[in-house]
């Protein structure tokens, strides 16, 4: 479904991603796992089309989209929770999933849409005309992702959704990654907590110092002696 | 100070105010999404009232009521055409880089509209029709109170309610606000980003296109620098208020325009220095403007 090749890219001097290639399969959670500063963030925004690759190839559902314009990219089936959620915070919260339905046209589709975003997150539904800034960290990470599903993605791209989260927090946000890949939508996440990645993930990449150095399935990793020394502690 | 005279003067306040209000709604819009002061926005407001006085005088024979429609149609069109093209071509470019190139460029636009007036009609005054009717409406005491002041009010007030409705209610007013508060999270919802600007310059200068009408018939003449002024001080009323806040740029609009008309009634050569002292007292005091949110510089 996404497949990515060769992926290089700099910023200014720095050469922050070197020779990424991965694939994400449909109906799959595949992870990239490693440290601050590995990657990881750069690879989501240069296949969401916010940052320009200098070489390599991004395709998603077999079209080539390494140069397509960001807000195309979201249109093909592709949605990205970014890193540290940024909801629109002096917009309420039925307004940012508004947002997130901005590209689609059919009323009845996006109604039922919110509807199905306010069962699976209720607290949404509690407080849907409160300004999205007012919000808890953990509210607004389910804002952002609520915002997302609007879009009625085909691939789900979250970024270090934990972050910031209380332990019960963040089980509660794996179970509900569990449950949208569950519901037909395929995810490629991005996490610090390489444990609770690889517990929910298909398969896994390791990404260090912009390199991928180990793939495979999760259950593999999870027992990979250099990755358990390194991520797992 | 008579009652009578008050109320006039409260009322030149307002006429004033509303037109420094349409112009700081430009600023303050086109601030608020590319964190861009426009210097060249107070230039439109010449060429709108530019435009009209062209098709008064050389493209209609007449001045009739149709003539003064159409004219104010196409300075509204010409300037806003004039505001994307401006963007598209000097600061679409400078996105990415640092703001004070965009800003250098901003001013050099500023030179370049009135350099081009003034090849284009000459650098003198030229007398300004009118455009809307300035009968005596009432009168308070012996004092007349006018039309145009009331026309004026009115019509600012009514773009200003409409242009609150379309940013809040509808879809691409929502879409500006995103834009305005996270470029790369609008990005990623399918918006659009260039367009958007585009359409917010669009809309700042239309509501300057209609002032410059306001404006140009207030002082009875058009001239290539005419739009400096008018400029400096709605930038102030927009800063006033808090740069990138619209309710703010009314505010500060119709606060200039106020202080302004009753420090002229008693004192008209402190005008400008009462302005200006304003604008050092806010940044003092607090520079993020009277509605204005303090912000954080995103790293």
């Amino acid at each position: 479904m996404l497949k990515v090749e060769g992926l290089n890219v700099y910023y200014g001097a720095i050469h922050a991603l070197h020779d990424v290639s991965f694939e994400v399969k449909k109906g799959e959670i595949v992870t990239l796992i490693g440290a601050n500063g590995a990657g990881k963030t750069t690879i989501l925004h240069t296949v969401s089309g916010l940052v320009r690759a200098k070489s390599g190839k991004v395709s998603f559902l077999d079209k080539d989209i390494t140069t397509t314009e960001a807000h195309n990219i979201l249109k093909m089936g592709l949605a990205h929770v970014p890193e540290g959620r940024r909801v629109f915070s002096q917009m309420s919260v039925q307004e940012n999933l508004m947002m997130g339905a901005y590209a689609r046209k059919d009323k009845a589709g996006i109604a039922e849409d919110m509807e199905m975003v306010y069962t699976r997150f209720p607290r949404l539904r509690e407080r849907y005309r409160q300004m999205a800034g007012t919000l808890s960290g953990g509210e607004q990470q389910m804002l952002a992702t609520g915002r997302a599903l609007m879009s009625r993605p085909s691939l789900l791209m979250m970024d270090e959704p934990s972050m910031g989260l209380s332990p019960i927090l963040v089980s509660e946000v794996f179970e509900i990654i569990k449950a949208i890949n569950a519901s037909g939508t395929t995810v490629l996440l991005v996490e610090q907590n390489a444990a609770m990645a690889l517990s929910i993930a298909t398969r896994a990449y390791v990404l260090e110092t912009g390199r991928i150095t180990k793939e495979g399935s999760a259950d593999a990793l999870m027992h990979d002696d250099d990755v358990r020394r390194a991520y797992l502690g | 100070m008579k009652p009578a005279t008050f109320l006039i003067t409260f009322i030149n306040g307002l006429q004033l105010g509303s037109v420094y209000a349409l112009i700081a709604l430009g600023y303050t819009m086109v601030y608020g999404i590319v964190k861009l002061i426009n210097f060249a926005h107070g230039d439109i407001l010449m060429v709108g009232s530019y435009v009209v006085l062209f098709m008064l005088t050389t493209v209609f024979a007449a001045q009739t009521l149709l003539a003064k429609i159409i004219a104010v149609a196409a300075a509204i069109i010409f300037c806003v055409v004039l505001g994307i093209v401006i963007d598209r071509v000097a600061y679409t470019p400078l996105r990415s880089a640092p703001r004070i190139s965009a800003l250098i460029t901003a001013i050099g636009v500023s030179l370049a509209l009135q350099i081009i007036a003034q090849l284009i009609f000459g650098s003198e005054q030229i007398k300004f029709p009118a455009v809307i009717i300035n009968e005596t409406i009432f009168k308070i005491g012996k004092k007349p109170v006018k039309s145009l002041p009331i026309i004026t009010c009115i019509v600012s007030v009514v773009l200003m309610l409409l242009l609150n409705l379309f940013v809040n209610k509808t879809k691409p007013g929502r879409a500006m606000r995103a834009v305005s508060e996270d470029m790369g999270a609008a990005k990623l919802m399918g918006i659009n980003v260039n367009n958007t600007i585009s359409l917010t310059f669009a809309i700042g200068c239309s509501l300057a296109a209609v002032g410059s009408v306001f404006y140009a018939q207030k002082v009875g003449y058009v001239k290539p620098l005419m739009g400096s002024l008018p400029g400096i001080k709605a930038f102030i009323a927009a800063v006033f208020g808090g740069i990138g806040s619209i309710p703010g740029a009314v505010l500060g609009g119709f606060v200039i325009g106020m202080l302004e008309t009753f420090v002229n009634y008693f004192a008209s050569e402190y005008v400008d220095a009462v302005v200006y002292g304003l604008l050092i007292v806010v940044l003092l005091v607090r520079p993020a403007g009277i509605l204005g949110k303090p912000m954080r510089e995103k790293v």
